[in-house]
């Protein structure tokens, strides 16, 4: 067994750390099963296990080993690997795939540690009763956190193999090679694949502490560019989305919504609509729901539904940003990081500028609506739903119908994109309360309305920015305060001594959560607008002018990678034309962006005319999986730069419907270029959020080059 | 009850129970299976329902049963006999997806324009496909892959 010479260690040791926005879930302490059934369920074979905090856990019992094969499964398992008699490799994970490719990225990783053909490995993903806990798939954490894990649950069953193969040839296992799916003795030339190894086995063995991982300069399956695994049944549309799924008798669900934010019920009269031959209506406190066998009736026992409301007085987004500052959540204290003395760096600046920014809040608009299929057979309820953490919704789905946790089970089929939204159990609720009431599985899919009216927003704010910088271009001072957007890249990756950096939470008027880079967009288009004033101030290079005040050389690194793929700085060929760029640092990846715009004078139209990105996560695992992602997040992030706000009044969303809120489409995208710094001596970093980051800054300063004018509201355009 | 009316989608006739005005979308989906035609908006903003009626794209959320006169194609009728149709190979060689779930109308969108137009340029590629929406943002991806399957089909009609 070779154990390569240049080991990288993960973070293996702490479980990911949701940030404020992402909701909370404490880990539980259970697993159903045990080791026996384990082979009841998926034949006899190799298994192994990996617990959450496997080397914290060997500390606090003394350092014994935990290589152990006792009947019991470690407590918190988060990981495992099944190897089959006929060689088939299966990995567990309660990860989700909705779009980030993370079924195909995962399954490199595993091929590539346990050394067999990418073919042979199948992911089995977030299906509670089959997959070990996990708190959700968000904060780009599956590649840094699941993939090493997956690795060396994998260099434990390859270790398991060599040993196996040693003990019936009799011979050391150092003198074995595991390649190819087969363990080889090069003096002998005898040979065995994993399958004959597994066959008539029953073997399971838990993860030891330190197992060596393949370091990414020697990955031969991870670090390539495979195509997404099962591409063939999207392009076939045979791949069942929830929203697909069609079990025996299933009816399908609406759900009576209130006429506005923060109504309540005050009579409701169900009996038109319980006279309909093939409804069922549910009236449940404030639940108000029926299902029938056609979406249609469905519908229409919804429409004979009389309810009364009383409606409260709500704010309206043309007071947005004055309503935030004034609800601050005083019972929040919110978070503080302080350096220095502002005062004193604003009494040694040569130039000050101060300045205030705004977001808007905006909707996540899945292309797949929220959606659920409930069944409840024999007092066990099973729901299939597209959601980013299936083990909280099966939580919620227990406490909400008083059963043990061990009779719900959540199943994720891959999903119609999240990109953040779908946290929390909305649909998977309503559906498995009609399916109670029916005797029979129900289906929720979300009109569009819905899912642009009763999901969850991408919080707004406001953040205000006080700053010093020298004749010589060093910043003296930072202050920077940001209202209900959120912490997320808050801190800033330029060197100044004195700083003041606070979030204040607000009492949201619109309910809202996780988005995709959370407020580091907001963060970074305040921060790196200011920059490029601060820039303008000293009369410096807006690249410079950050290389000046940057230390971090990853950073520094993306800039002039960016910059130098871009042409920066750019010279002006034709009115209307302007050059902007603005990086940051996020989720552990580096990222830097240039763009070029064009203003159409008569018009006031501003496009994206061009778009390079430098980004460094670290060692790529897949490295056109990454380009699309980054492609992919810039041009979402294009939207929220340009145009998209969503609209309130009276408690009630005036854009509900993709008509009056504008996406991206195919005539926004500009040339875009991605430049992916490999560092194959860094471990990955995820990289499906933080490379949308940079866009929206570079772009506004794209149009102050143009214009002399800033912009400081998120959508930059909003008319465009 | 009233008497079935027939469709023919994907070269085969069936026998349809829906109301006359229910959206085409729901009964492809909802009655008989054909669930790989997606729901993105019901207003034909999104193209995620996108089916072929006489060989026009037609947003299927805008189109209620009773005025189908025509042969209808979906997603699943574009395979024939384990062979993936051009534009499909090309949306898989060129990974022109993320979550998937546009891909379905993207696809026949794609096979409506190349059917209109064999080699469009990239500008009247963007142009025709403006009514599909790609939430990924996978849209230069779809771009190549619809130039990709112009090429192939050339190819395949020599």
């Amino acid at each position: 067994m070779s154990t390569p010479a240049n080991k990288i260690t993960h973070e293996t040791a702490h479980a990911p750390e949701p940030e404020r926005y992402e909701f909370r879930e404490a880990p539980i302490h259970h697993f159903g099963l045990d080791r026996r059934d384990f082979f009841k369920f998926f034949g006899a074979g190799i298994m192994v296990f990996a617990a959450a905090n496997d080397a914290l856990a060997l500390q606090e019992s003394g350092g014994g080993t935990r290589q152990n094969h006792s009947d019991e499964l470690p407590k918190e398992i988060t990981a495992w690997l099944h190897i089959a008699e006929d060689g088939k490799v299966t990995a567990f994970t309660g990860k989700v795939e909705m779009g980030q490719n993370i079924r195909t990225s995962l399954a490199q990783s595993v091929a590539d540690e346990l050394r067999v053909p990418f073919e042979s490995v199948r992911m089995v993903m977030g299906d509670t009763q089959l997959t070990p806990f996990d708190v959700g798939t968000f904060g780009s954490r599956t590649t840094p956190t699941m993939a090493p894990r997956l690795r060396r649950v994998a260099s434990a069953a390859r270790d398991l193999l060599l040993q196996t193969a040693a003990k019936e040839w009799n011979i050391a296992p150092e003198k074995l090679v595991a390649a190819n799916a087969t363990i080889t003795d090069p003096a002998s030339g005898r040979s065995a694949s994993y399958g004959e190894l597994a066959y008539g086995k029953t073997l399971a063995q838990n993860l030891p502490d330190a197992d060596p991982v393949t370091p990414p300069s020697e990955w031969t399956i991870a670090g390539k560019s495979l195509p997404k695994v099962d591409g063939r049944a999207f392009v076939t549309g045979r791949h069942q989305y929830t929203s697909d799924l069609r079990l025996a008798g299933l009816m399908y669900g609406k759900v009576l919504r209130p006429p506005s934010f923060g109504a309540t019920m005050t009579a409701c009269d169900i009996t038109a609509a319980q006279k309909l031959p093939a409804a069922v209506v549910v009236h449940d406190g404030e639940f108000v729901a029926a299902a029938a066998p056609s979406e249609n009736e469905a519908e229409e026992a919804i429409a004979a539904i009389r309810a009364q409301w009383k409606e409260t007085p709500q704010p309206s987004s043309s007071e947005l940003f004055s309503y935030l500052k004034q609800n601050v959540d005083t019972s929040d204290r919110g978070d503080l990081t302080q350096s220095g003395s502002v005062q004193d760096g604003l009494a040694r600046a040569a130039h000050r500028v101060d300045a205030t920014y705004t977001v808007a809040y905006i909707a996540h608009a899945p292309l797949e609506p929220r959606a659920a299929v409930a069944e409840w057979k024999d007092g066990k309820l099973t729901v299939w739903t597209g959601t980013q953490r299936p083990f909280a919704t099966r939580d919620n789905l227990a406490e909400a119908f008083h059963l043990a946790k061990e009779n719900v089970r959540v199943i994720v089929p891959d999903t119609g994109s999240a990109y953040g939204g779908k946290h929390t159990p909305d649909a998977a609720l309503e559906a498995a309360r009609l399916a109670r009431a029916a005797g029979r599985p129900v289906k929720i899919v979300w009109t569009r309305e819905e899912e642009f009216t009763w999901a969850y927003f991408r919080p707004a704010g406001v953040i205000e920015i006080k700053s010093g910088v020298a004749a010589d271009g060093m910043l003296t001072a930072w202050e920077f305060h940001n209202y209900n957007s959120g912490a997320a890249g808050i801190a800033t990756p330029y060197s100044v001594a004195n700083q003041h950096i606070e979030f204040h939470p607000v009492r949201s008027p619109l309910r809202q959560g996780s988005y995709r880079g959370l407020a580091a967009t907001a963060n970074h288009f305040a921060r790196e607008s200011h920059m490029d004033d601060l820039a303008h101030a000293v009369a410096m290079d807006p690249l410079d002018f950050r290389l000046k005040n940057i230390s971090d050389p990853r950073l520094r690194d993306v800039f002039q990678a960016a910059a130098k793929s871009f042409g920066w700085p750019a010279k002006k060929s034709k009115p209307g034309q302007g050059f902007g760029i603005a990086g940051g640092i996020e989720k552990g990846g580096n990222v830097a962006t240039c763009a070029e715009i064009s203003i159409d004078d008569a018009r006031g139209t501003i496009r994206v005319v061009r778009v390079v990105t430098a980004f460094d996560c670290g060692a790529v695992v897949n490295p056109d999986g990454l380009r699309n992602q980054i492609m992919g997040a810039n041009i979402m992030g294009l939207g929220g730069a340009l145009f998209e706000a969503m609209a309130f009044d009276g408690g009630r969303i005036t854009n509900a419907r993709f008509s009056r809120y504008r996406v991206p489409r195919f005539r926004d995208v500009p040339d875009m270029e991605v430049v992916l710094v490999d560092r194959k001596d860094i471990p990955s970093a995820g990289a499906g959020e933080t490379p949308l980051v940079g866009l929206a800054p570079a772009v506004g300063n794209a149009i102050f080059d143009a214009t002399g004018v800033r912009r400081t509201a998120l959508p930059l355009a909003p008319r465009a | 009850m009233a008497p079935p009316i027939e469709l023919e989608i994907n070269g085969q006739k069936y026998p349809v129970h829906s109301d006359p005005d229910t959206r085409l979308l729901t009964v492809l989906r909802d009655e008989l299976g054909l669930t790989g035609t997606k729901y993105g908006c019901g207003e034909g903003q999104c193209g995620a329902c996108t089916v072929l009626i006489g060989g026009s794209p037609r947003r299927s959320c805008q189109v209620l049963l009773g005025e189908v006169v025509q042969p209808v194609t979906t997603i699943e009728g574009l395979e024939k006999n384990g062979q993936l149709h051009p534009v499909q190979q090309a949306f898989l060689d060129s990974d022109a997806f993320q979550c998937a779930y546009c891909t379905s109308g993207m696809i026949i969108s794609s096979v409506a324009l190349l059917t209109q137009k064999p080699n469009p340029s990239p500008t009247e590629i963007v142009q025709f496909m403006q009514g599909n929406i790609c939430r990924c943002g996978t849209y230069p991806r779809i771009v190549d892959a619809i130039q990709k399957a112009a090429k192939s089909m050339e190819q395949q009609a020599r």
